[in-house]
């Protein structure tokens, strides 16, 4: 099937509507979140109106088609992403997804290979999300183990020249950005995979901006754990989604503990389910994760390579047309090249927030700010920035209004 | 066009040509105040001798209306008393609170009446408001001091 974003954005309900008195939606802001087909829509809908019952128990017809759904939903992203089914663990978000891993590493005892104390280290970036970066602070001081990390360099790269002086024989897990939210960098990760595994370390990947935009297959990553949310890959909100390698999850304790995830339990003790299950405790959102699985299904039959192809074409011409801009300047890297979509921007002489609330005025959605990465806009030498993000339903029409609304609003606020 | 009612000339002219923008080595009460949001940040001093305000200087970074507010708010509060400021900076509470129903009072809060239509975007609400919370900060860590 020929990629059309003509015909793509028929798929999507909110390009019917207008914006700021009849403008056309320019949604520039899919790092954010994402919008949703109909199919994806009408499966959760589907859900409720026809399905719906708590999965994994219940001695009716109900329970056994939401079973169905549930599970059939966890096969979806597992084929989606290269995965075993039992990898897949279904989460309300990307940031739980991260906080599981996290607070479960906190929950292991001294002789499981989790375990961390004051002799060991952890390994981030300055690129990070606050998602996947808080966490490891705060497991950092639980448990007295030192945070590291890989600075950036002024184009918006990983420095990984002191990859083998920052991952070092102490550490135990080394948690890293796959795509930049702000900066649009794609990290390389074999250097750091390889230098991981050397040393004993597992590798946990944020892949909340690679997962929705390109093909990613976890068998061919090398790292030990990935997470990515459902609400920027088309899917709904409420659900995330934690991989992690089976021998693995085996060893992880749970992070939280209740119903379905125990094997038994008696009034002081209990074990615990084999994973998937042990890592989703309580009736777990399944109208969202039925939804993630119909996002699956879209995004599978656009076409994830389509899809990075688009967003590749789009970024040459949307990079070649900003920087025509006078007074722009480009924070992350300015040649197309291991970069994603995403480009973020400041103005000489227009502070961001003001920016975008221009760009609102003619019906563009951008965010503004530090966009959840403090310390990367402190190390980019940024108090915030413009953020466009571009996904499958942008073309170059969404470039050419961003374009020519930028430059009016120079016009707009240089009037005085 | 709406965003005209955001962005009043006396709004940008403040944001291109700051009041009392540099801070001032002796205080009463620094403070330092941060949108978490957006990262807006602004540094105020305030001197207050006699309950009366002798001094206001500020450094910061942010969007106009963040920066054009603490501006204004270094003009409009000098001289005055901490009772006379209590019910300017009440004022202006009560103006960004409005949703764009009220033009504000320009008897009370003068120059500031600019910012009535901020309140018609929740968004930027907190960026107007930025700097009265240093402010009501500062006068309070300045009579905390003083007792």
């Amino acid at each position: 099937m020929p990629f059309s974003v003509a015909d793509i954005r028929k798929d999507f309900p909110i390009f019917e509507r207008t914006i700021r008195d009849g403008k056309r939606l320019v949604y520039l802001d899919s790092g954010a979140t994402s919008q949703k087909p109909w199919t994806v829509i009408n499966a959760e809908s589907d859900f409720y109106s026809k399905h719906n019952a708590a999965v994994h128990r219940g001695a009716h017809q109900l329970a056994e088609e939401a079973t169905d759904a549930y599970e059939g939903a966890r096969a979806k992203v597992a084929t989606f992403i290269g995965a075993q089914v039992d990898e897949v663990i279904f989460t309300k978000s990307a940031t739980e997804s991260l906080n599981l891993v996290a607070y479960a590493m906190g929950n292991a005892h001294q002789g499981n290979r989790f375990a961390l104390t004051s002799a060991d280290e952890i390994v981030v970036s300055e690129m990070e999300h606050h998602a996947n970066l808080v966490p490891w602070q705060e497991l950092a001081k639980r448990t007295g183990a030192k945070l590291s990390w890989f600075t950036v360099t002024e184009e918006g790269r990983l420095d990984l020249s002191g990859v083998n002086e920052v991952i070092t024989e102490r550490t135990k897990v080394v948690a890293i950005t796959h795509q930049s939210n702000v900066l649009g960098t794609i990290n390389p990760l074999d250097a750091i995979t390889k230098r991981a595994h050397e040393v004993g370390a597992v590798v946990v990947l944020d892949a909340c901006q690679s997962v929705p935009h390109m093909p990613v297959d976890v068998s061919e990553l090398n790292v030990d754990f990935l997470a990515f949310s459902g609400h920027k890959a088309v899917g709904p909100t409420g659900v995330g989604i934690l991989w992690g390698r089976s021998e693995l999850l085996a060893q992880l304790p749970p992070f939280l503990t209740g119903g379905s995830m125990v094997s038994s339990v008696t009034m002081t003790d209990a074990t615990w389910a084999p994973a998937p299950q042990k890592f989703e405790a309580g009736v777990p959102n399944m109208a969202q994760a039925v939804g993630l699985g119909a996002a699956c299904d879209y995004l599978s039959t656009v076409g994830m390579q389509n899809i990075r192809n688009h967003e590749i074409s789009l970024t040459d011409y949307a990079l070649d047309k900003l920087s025509a801009i006078s007074g722009i300047k480009i924070i992350g890297p300015t040649t197309n090249v291991s970069r994603g979509s995403t480009i973020s921007f400041t103005l000489k002489e227009i502070h961001p927030h003001d920016l975008g609330q221009y760009l609102d005025s003619q019906g563009i959605a951008v965010r503004t700010g530090h966009h959840c990465a403090w310390p990367l806009a402190k190390s980019m030498k940024v108090q915030s920035t413009t953020r466009a993000s571009f996904y499958l339903y942008n073309d170059e029409r969404d470039v050419d209004a961003l374009f020519e609304a930028v430059v009016n609003a120079q016009k707009y606020f240089g009037r005085f | 066009m709406e965003l005209d009612s955001l962005y009043q000339e006396v709004i940008l002219d403040h944001y291109k040509h700051p009041q009392n923008k540099g801070l001032t080595s002796e205080f009463s009460a620094q403070v330092h105040h941060v949108n978490t949001s957006c990262g807006d940040e602004i540094t105020l001093n305030v001197t207050i001798k006699d309950r009366k305000i002798s001094g206001i200087s500020w450094d910061g970074q942010g969007c106009s209306i963040s920066q054009a507010s603490v501006s204004i708010l270094s003009e409009l509060l000098m001289d005055k008393t901490l009772e006379e400021a209590e019910v300017i900076t009440q004022s202006f509470s009560n103006l960004m609170a409005s949703k764009g129903t009220s033009a504000g009072d320009p008897e009370v809060l003068e120059d500031a009446v600019a910012f009535a239509g901020v309140s018609k975007f929740p968004s930027r609400v907190k960026c107007a408001l930025l700097g009265w919370m240093a402010f009501k900060d500062a006068a309070v860590q300045s009579q905390g001091e003083m007792k």
